[in-house]
């Protein structure tokens, strides 16, 4: 039993998960942002880990990948900022990142860390169900972590049960055909997939992403699933942000109201 | 044995490392384009395109006084003389074929030096069907003639602005692209990378040229096995074609050329398999030029279609097993390699394909080796970097 286990045996609707880029805006505020999460009213702290090449963010999140490299960020580095985190943060926290700098660090020495520092799950955007069953799972699970995988709208039925499978957490259901960041307002199409996968009575919650970024959309999402993940929204607010304390915590409980 | 396996792997490299939204269309492409290219229909249509369309086959041309200066008996695999210029064109013809029986209805591709990006351009005029190129925006820059070729053929390109601004960020954004329109759009990929099954597939339909060299050197030579081939490797598709029929054939030498840039150790430099390591990129795992902490490093290269971070995992994999011999040509050594072709027997070179020929003073070869350089492409796109180069 992790934190993301206890907080969807609580809570079961409007949960709110927020994504940022760690070394974005500046590279030192990693912890100052997560404790703002906290104090919001949010419910899930998603960071993510800044890629060269992250193939399925759009312009917003490509931009705080960079920035964040330039500023000097790396896995190490973001491990040492973690240190002791816990003491100051109680939400769970999930690490968002590509494939290729985990596997240089090395799988296991990867998950042993986030387990030490205490980190609750992972969401590995291009890491596929069959080779995280082949080579990874058994390294998730002895370290506690919940895995998380996507989901689409072009995912088939049958893939939705294995995946339903083979998670431990909740599902990510990605909101349309897109990277992230690239629409905004949800169609009569995205409900009816929403609508689709909520009949489904699927083991595991399910929290929307990829184009929620405020009240209403939030609101929409909540309707259909167990909540939402916000991402390049709060990173255009972090971006634009002169006290990032204050600016945090105005925009997330301008979602939640 | 070189060969894939039914993940996807050579040896250790390939594989699928795709985010789920592009699992559909990967699952789509691999459950059904063997079965597809394996009907005579398929075939029929492919062969004769690549006849007379294309002007396949291309000749095998001795290169006497190349031949003379080398010691050595040279053939060129004229894949410059290719309808629009390159080998590419062989890989565009086989999957906008595939893309119409998958019921696609646009196209969208990556491009480098402009010429995948011709062909695929040349291709959807052919079967009107809508294309869009991605296209770095340095690499607009260097290969304009070829932006301006894709427009006059009607297809949109599209400059990809992020990183170095090359092939690998034109990738990218042609994956996302993918991504957001996944049921009606086919993506092309213009070399043998990528996830599983494009490698193969490509590779597959480039190997139209290891076909034609074996029975054109029968001819010849009275043998279909030369002593070595010689290809340029950027993500590795002509030399993949020209390998193909032999890399189970020890006998024969596949010799790589990478690009070197500035220099192997200058950090200006696209030597794939001297520089990099095993990562992940573009959906498989192969040899990567990449950080310690496994940001991928942005290459650096004088031709634009060998300007890559990466190798095909076939290649990765022919390194690795030590089948292939690879080496990696300067900037300034592929810039005279072309100059002596041109001179010694009237063919201006593409700059990648000059890479290729310069690997002749890199490697030892016995007296009257039987030698086949794989030509893949002309020199016409780089007609402005010659002229800068040599002030010509
Ligand atoms: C003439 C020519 N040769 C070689 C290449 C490199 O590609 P590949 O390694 O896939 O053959 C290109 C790419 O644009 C090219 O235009």
């Amino acid at each position: 039993m992790n934190r993301i286990h206890t907080l969807f045996n609580k809570k079961k609707d409007r949960v709110l998960s927020i994504y940022f880029t760690a070394g974005f805006p500046r590279l030192e505020d990693t912890l100052s942002i997560m404790e703002a999460i906290e104090s919001a009213g949010a419910d899930i702290i998603e960071i993510g880990v800044p890629y060269s090449d992250p193939i399925a963010d759009g312009p917003t999140i490509q931009d705080s990948n960079q920035i964040a490299l330039e500023n000097g960020m790396s896995l190490k580095k973001l491990f040492s900022q973690l240190e002791g985190f816990r003491d100051k943060v109680q939400l769970p926290v999930v690490l968002m990142g590509y494939l290729n700098p985990i596997i240089q660090y090395g799988m296991e020495d990867f998950c042993a860390k986030c387990e030490s520092l205490g980190i609750d799950g992972l969401i590995l955007p291009d890491l596929p169900m069959q080779q995280y069953l082949d080579e990874f799972k058994g390294i998730f699970e002895k370290h506690g972590l919940s895995n998380t995988f996507l989901i689409s709208p072009q995912t088939s039925e049958s893939r939705i049960r294995e995946i339903d499978q083979h998670s431990d957490g909740f599902i990510y259901m990605v909101s349309s055909h897109s990277i992230t960041g690239a629409k905004s307002g949800i169609s009569e199409e995205q409900i009816a997939y929403f609508q689709r996968v909520k009949e489904m009575k699927l083991k595991n919650p399910r929290l929307i992403g990829f184009g929620i970024s405020d009240a209403d959309s939030f609101q929409t999402a909540s309707e259909y699933s167990n909540g939402a993940i916000i991402g390049s929204a709060f990173i255009k607010i972090l971006k634009e942000s002169k006290n990032l304390k204050t600016d945090i915590k105005k925009y997330i409980q301008s979602v939640i109201q | 044995m070189i060969r894939v396996d039914e993940k996807g792997f050579y040896g250790k490299f390939g594989g699928a490392y795709i985010p789920e939204m592009l699992h559909p269309n990967i699952e789509e492409l691999k459950d059904n384009y063997e079965q597809i290219i394996a009907t005579e229909e398929f075939q029929d249509q492919f062969r004769s395109l690549l006849k007379d369309y294309v002007g396949r086959p291309t000749p095998l041309y001795f290169a006497s006084r190349l031949s003379e200066k080398y010691a050595a008996k040279i053939y060129l695999k004229r894949e410059d003389l290719c309808h629009t210029g390159a080998h590419k064109v062989n890989n565009t013809i086989g999957q906008i074929i595939l893309a119409k029986k998958l019921g696609k209805k646009r196209i969208i591709a990556e491009t480098g030096a402009g010429q995948h990006g011709v062909a695929t351009a040349t291709v959807c005029a052919l079967m009107g069907m809508d294309c869009t190129v991605y296209m770095g925006e340095l690499d607009i820059q260097r290969q304009r003639p070829n932006v301006e070729r894709m427009k006059i053929l009607g297809a949109t390109v599209v400059p990809a602005t992020s990183g170095s601004k090359t092939l690998k960020d034109a990738t990218n954004e042609a994956m996302r692209q993918w991504i957001n329109n996944p049921v009606d759009t086919h993506y092309i990929i213009g070399s043998v990378v990528g996830p599983h099954p494009y490698p193969e597939m490509v590779a597959r339909f480039q190997s139209v040229i290891s076909e034609e060299i074996k029975s054109q050197l029968l001819e010849k030579e009275g043998r279909e096995n030369p002593d070595l081939v010689i290809a340029c490797v950027g993500g590795g598709s002509n030399a993949a074609g020209a390998f193909y029929h032999y890399y189970n054939t020890p006998e024969v030498r596949l010799i790589a050329a990478e690009a070197a840039g500035l220099g192997v150790s200058s950090g200006k430099s696209a030597a794939t398999t001297a520089l990099g390591t095993m990562g992940i990129l573009h959906g498989s795992k192969t040899l990567l030029m990449q950080t310690d902490d496994g940001q991928v490093v942005e290459p650096h290269s004088i031709s634009a279609g060998l300007d890559y971070p990466g190798i095909g995992p076939v290649h990765a994999h022919l390194f690795d097993s030590g089948r292939g011999e690879f080496v990696a040509v300067e900037d300034e050594d592929a810039m005279k390699a072309g100059i002596e072709l041109s001179r010694l027997e009237g063919i201006i070179p593409a700059i990648e394909s000059a890479h290729a020929f310069h690997a002749l003073n890199m490697i030892s070869f016995k007296k009257d080796d039987v030698i086949v350089i794989n030509l893949s492409g002309r020199g016409d796109k780089d007609l402005d970097t010659y002229i800068k180069w040599g002030g010509y």
